[in-house]
């Protein structure tokens, strides 16, 4: 027996969660009045949850590093939201949309908390649009969906190109109403810096202040973090500057298993790096793909030629350009999952062939689309015997409605003309479907600490879907959280006040106070940032879009080593009492110096191609599928959850076990 | 490219604060200003000096933390543009540019170009929300159909990012379109109806006694906007106002 | 209702009401002037009417006396807040970049108009309630009583050419404080959608032709006598 107990209730799966709601224990209103919860980060599901817990009468506590929760990084999510309402009648149910999740995830996930997540999925488009979310409507007043990510039916709801901006300030408006009661205390511009454990229990943070420096303690009955990923151990990567790993990092150093942090999602349509300089990479979402064409040239003269500015890509005839997606993958061709599509293009551009001066660049094209739209239009139109340039404009007409305003961005970023010229496009990092390990109530392993959101790794397995990250976020915040939390507070009715002055808050502040001393007084030579793309370099090289033994041994030594001359000779300018962005981020990256190397150990433990997760040396030998990931369920249908034993490297592996009782466990064919 | 550039340093709230000189040089053209901020702070640490505090999160125009006033511009002179997404193409070699804190009263700067919004979040609070709870039951999300005009309307609305580059470009110091946005995405919603009468009533008292100033309509909020929130809000904002105060 | 009189947006309307009123005036102004062009007898009997008509001089003169008082003074009252609602300015600062120059200076405008007003109560005004209140002349006639005086006191007035300079300069004011004003007072009053995209153009029509028109009759008289 693990020690892991997933808690999964009893009974047939589309019972679950229902039968277990009706047992679980409450709390009564006068007793919810004198019980407080923490809440870490505000974006989605740290928004969503301390705003209906607040609603619930606990007295919450929420932080956030940003000066507004407004502005947590769930609001750059473009597509849309899954649920499954069915109303476009196209046989969406509960079950599909539980079914393709399981299956995206490449069975990596959890059945019974998935199969909640599409439960509750409904519930969340009732709630926003309730809140006064403007999701896109239809002519007739109803909602409109789309379809995303290669999925069978259109289920994804959507307010422009804006969704994830839409939800949050949904939730944000939410939480001012509840900050407006006095019913939650928000701090802004506060980033918790440990947790404090009592008796084995959560009880509490630590948090710096970051206008005033102060080190600031706080109790609670129970604490959540909703930290969001940890893509930027990468540096680049779709993230905001600030997104970091620092509080479930914390947790799990202070007894929360981390899991399967080697899953991680490369997004293929991001705008390429152009420079050393880069800070941030920008997506563009994965829509592009339904009308977009992506292609290398065949011929190395010609990649030479582009990329020394002789040759426009606008002048290679068809036979002379490579789709290299439609060429692999006749099935889904320029449509395959994002771990795919990724991969094929790092093929091409490790092969050479990549189109700019970095050479991590393919084609993104639209001429065959605006062809066809303008052909389709001008035939609507009843234009007879259209000259090129009328059938060019129509056609960009349409391109432009559906996608303008990611033409826009990209024309601003990179001040190329993307109706005229091809776009440029890479794979970035986006999403981290690894995290804190949590039960099926999202409770950490530690007593009274729950980790929702994509700072837990619950339910995407491998790889996510397309448009489910904002469902799992809201799913946790507004409709699971909130109820699960109850079982545990319910036992807490009597414990009173959680006093600060103990012996537990002490050291926990002696400990964050030690380490922000030493990061001033580290009289180094470097700053953060050149750490910060060293590491994100070896996670980028050795652990990135595929990853093999001998790269994720040299990783994990050269993460080390990183690390301790990170210790060494770092340098951070300004003091400790006062705001210091610096320092903020020596924290941030002293924390993904260790993640990173926990990274690389949990991919080399996994000798399986799973996912996001992709190991050369498991690949399909020979027949349709030479060459793909192979995955290895005999092996590896677990959970792998790490215990932190001081040094990364000495982390202890537990395993759960995925079990598959609804669902028959299949290789993903794309061909 | 080499730049010089004037920034406003104050090391806290209530120090006085100046404008200082910098030079920086091979700037990329391709780079994004942030970017080239990031240069800057680089060769600052370097040399033991203090970087330039700066708000920036997202770096790709909506996370609406990052507020710089460029060369007496919000957010540059780019339109429809945040000051992560303006490119230093917009420069030339040799320019001098001036970068300055969002000022208003009602946003007290913190630190160099760091400014303290939180008057825009009151302002949410006193009513910037539908009093709905989290059940579970709330009717089905298509049980009121919303004409498409109007949905498309509030959500033009809602765009707003709350960056405050609106004040910061107002000569009077005025919150109006940001207030107006979201007032208005409210009003055009039925799930926002109910409310209308208080809440437009609540946010405009709160956001008198932060200290805004009052709009005088010479539309420079609505230019400076990077996402392009229109007049018309203000003006949806009056009428429920007006009609608000007079229900009493 | 103090509350919405106290509120931002409460001043905007009263503001925006006071123009409405105001413009209203000036058009009317304006129609009984360009009378003394076309015809100077008109002209007379229709001031005579204006000056002596009892709802005229004590309904509407007031009100408008209320009218032109109030938006002087709410107008440097919101200046005074606006500024302040901004401690330290910007060292740069490129207002032409997004908005017009009669938009951002309506308080110089304003404050040239208030100039000239003064000036034109000391031309007519003032003698006006002299000669009918303090000295209660109300006949409207010539010292000689031969005809009416409001022309030719009118002729009288625009001989020096100072005073004519004067008055175009007062006008060219009063056009750029229109140009802004007239569209502002409508988006004031919430008046600023689809329905009513015209109403720009017919404001800056509204804003040229009227100081326009005043002009000319100025310039009418001093070259005409």
């Amino acid at each position: 027996m693990s020690v892991l107990d997933s808690k999964i209730p009893k009974g047939p799966l589309k019972d679950k969660w229902t039968t277990y709601k009706d047992k679980i224990n409450l709390v009564n209103p006068a007793n919810k009045r004198n019980i407080d919860v923490i809440v870490v980060g505000t974006g989605l599901a740290g928004g969503s949850a301390a705003a209906t817990l607040a609603e619930l009468g606990y007295r919450v506590k929420a932080f956030c590093y940003q000066d507004s929760p407004r502005r947590a990084h769930s609001i750059a999510a473009q597509g849309g939201i899954n649920a499954a309402k069915n109303y476009q009648g196209d046989g969406d149910s509960t079950y599909r949309l539980f079914y393709d999740t399981v299956k995206g995830g490449d069975y990596r996930s959890r059945e019974a908390n998935v199969y909640r997540l599409a439960e509750v999925s409904a519930n969340i488009i009732d709630q926003c649009v309730a809140q006064g979310v403007p999701f896109a409507r239809d002519y007739g007043g109803l909602l409109d969906n789309r379809s995303f990510g290669g999925v069978l039916v259109s289920r994804t709801f959507y307010a422009k190109g804006q969704t994830g901006q839409q939800l949050l300030l949904g939730a944000y408006s939410a939480m001012n109403r509840q900050i407006a009661r006095g019913k939650i205390e928000m701090y802004n511009r506060h980033e918790m810096l440990d947790v404090v454990k009592v008796n084995g229990k959560a009880r509490g943070i630590i948090a710096r202040n970051l206008v005033t420096g102060e080190i600031e303690r706080h109790s609670a009955h129970a604490v959540v973090i909703a930290s969001g990923g940890y893509g930027n151990v990468y540096f680049l990567s779709t993230n905001a500057m600030g997104s970091n790993a620092t509080a479930a990092w914390k947790i799990h150093k202070k007894g929360a298993f981390f899991a399967n942090p080697c899953y991680t999602q490369i997004h293929p349509t991001c705008i390429p790096r152009s420079g050393d300089y880069q800070s941030k990479l920008t997506l563009m979402s994965e829509s592009l793909r339904n009308d977009g064409r992506i292609w290398v040239p065949k011929n190395m003269e010609d990649v030479l030629a582009i990329r020394e500015g002789k040759l426009k890509p606008t002048q290679l005839s068809e036979d002379q350009r490579d789709y290299y997606l439609e060429r692999r993958y006749p099935a889904f061709g320029n449509l395959v999952p994002r771990d795919v599509a990724s991969r094929a293009a790092k093929e091409r551009c490790d092969a050479g062939y990549g189109v700019n001066a970095t050479g991590e660049a393919v084609y993104l094209d639209f001429k065959s689309a605006i062809e066809r739209y303008g052909l389709e239009q001008a035939k609507i139109h009843g234009i007879q015997n259209a000259s090129k340039e009328k059938i060019t404009a129509l056609g960009e007409a349409v391109v432009e409605e559906k996608y303008g305003n990611l033409f826009q961005m990209y024309e601003k970023i990179v001040d190329e003309n993307p109706y005229k010229t091809p776009m440029m496009i890479y794979p970035a990092t986006h999403y981290t479907m690894g995290g804190v390990w949590v039960d099926y109530n999202l409770m950490t392993t530690v007593e009274g600490l729950y980790c929702i959101g994509e700072a837990n790794f619950s339910d995407h397995g491998a790889n996510r879907l397309g448009a489910s990250a904002l469902m799992q976020g809201l799913a946790d915040g507004y409709f699971v959280l909130p109820y699960t939390i109850g079982d545990y507070l319910s036992h807490e009715i009597r414990t009173g006040k959680i006093p600060t002055d103990s012996p537990e808050f002490d050291a926990a502040e002696k400990e964050v106070t030690e380490r922000i001393n030493f990061f001033v007084n580290n009289k180094g030579t470097h700053s953060v940032d050149y750490f910060h793309k060293r590491l994100g370099k070896v996670m980028w090289d050795k652990c990135g879009m595929s990853r093999n033994a001998q790269g994720l041994k040299e990783a994990i030594a050269e993460i080390k080593a990183i690390r301790e001359e990170f210790y060494k000779e770092v340098k951070v300018p300004g003091s400790a009492n006062e705001m210091n962005p610096e320092l903020e981020k020596a924290g941030r990256v002293a924390d993904f110096l260790e993640l990173g190397e926990l990274f690389a150990k949990d991919a080399l433990m996994r000798e399986e191609s799973c996912g996001g997760h992709f190991r050369e040396e498991s690949v399909e030998i020979d027949g349709e599928q030479k060459g793909e990931a192979k995955r290895n369920d005999k092996d590896y249908a677990f959970v792998a959850a790490w215990e932190y034993k001081g040094e990364p490297s000495d982390a202890v592996l537990h395993k759960e076990q995925l079990e598959f009782k609804d669902i028959e466990l299949k290789q993903r064919s794309y061909k | 490219m080499n730049l010089t550039l004037k920034i406003w340093r104050q090391k806290g709230p209530q120090d006085k604060g100046k404008m200082v000189d910098y030079k920086v040089t091979e700037i990329s053209e391709h780079m994004s200003f942030l970017e080239m901020m990031d240069v800057l702070n680089e060769q600052l640490t370097n040399k033991g000096e203090e970087p330039v505090a700066f708000d920036h999160d997202c770096r790709e125009g909506i996370c609406g933390m990052c507020s710089m006033y460029i060369n007496g511009e919000a957010h540059g002179p780019d339109r429809g543009v945040t000051t992560c997404q303006l490119h230093m193409r917009m420069f030339k070699d040799g320019d001098t540019i001036t970068i300055e804190p969002f000022r208003a009263k009602a946003f007290p700067v913190i630190k160099d170009l760091v400014v303290d919004r939180s008057s825009f979040d009151r302002i949410q609070q006193a009513g910037g929300y539908i009093s709905v709870n989290t059940s579970g039951n709330t009717q089905d999300a298509n049980a009121i159909p919303i004409d498409k005009h109007s949905a498309d309307t509030a959500m033009d609305a809602a765009t707003c990012i709350g960056c405050g580059a609106c004040v910061a470009s107002c000569k009077n110091s005025s919150a109006m379109l940001f207030v107006g946005a979201k007032v208005s995405q409210y009003a055009l919603l039925p799930q926002g109806r109910v409310e209308a009468t208080d809440r437009v009533k609540n946010m405009v008292a709160q956001m008198d006694l932060e200290g805004f100033g009052n709009c005088t309509n010479t539309g420079a909020c609505e230019v400076e906007c990077p996402k392009g929130i229109s007049l018309e809000n203000i003006a949806r904002m009056n009428r429920e106002f007006f009609s608000a105060s007079i229900k009493g | 209702m103090s509350g919405f009189l106290n509120s931002s947006i409460g001043r905007k309307y009263t503001m925006a009401l006071s123009a409405f009123f105001l413009m209203i005036f000036i058009l009317q102004h304006f129609a009984i002037n360009i009378l003394s062009v076309l015809s100077p007898d008109t002209f007379n009997e229709t001031s005579h009417f204006m000056g002596t008509n009892a709802l005229v001089q004590y309904g509407l003169q007031p009100v408008l006396l209320f009218g032109v008082v109030y938006h002087f003074v709410m107008g440097f009252v919101l200046e005074i807040k606006n500024k302040n609602a901004r401690a330290i300015k910007y060292a740069k600062n490129n207002g032409a970049a997004n908005s017009t120059w009669m938009s951002r200076n309506m308080i110089w405008s304003g404050g040239f108009i208030l100039v000239f007003l003064i000036i034109h109560f000391v031309d007519f005004w003032f003698p006006e309630i002299n000669t009918k209140y303090i000295q209660g002349d109300m006949s409207g006639l010539l010292a000689d009583g031969e005809g009416y005086r409001y022309y030719e006191e009118l002729v009288h007035k625009f001989e020096p050419i100072w005073r004519v300079a004067l008055y175009c300069i007062g006008f060219i004011f009063l056009s750029l404080h229109l140009l802004h004003g007239f569209s502002s007072a409508f988006q004031s009053v919430g008046a600023n959608n689809k329905y009513v995209k015209g109403l720009k153009g017919f404001g800056k029509a509204y804003a040229v032709l009227i100081p326009l028109g005043f002009i000319f009759i100025a310039l009418f008289h001093h070259f005409n006598h």
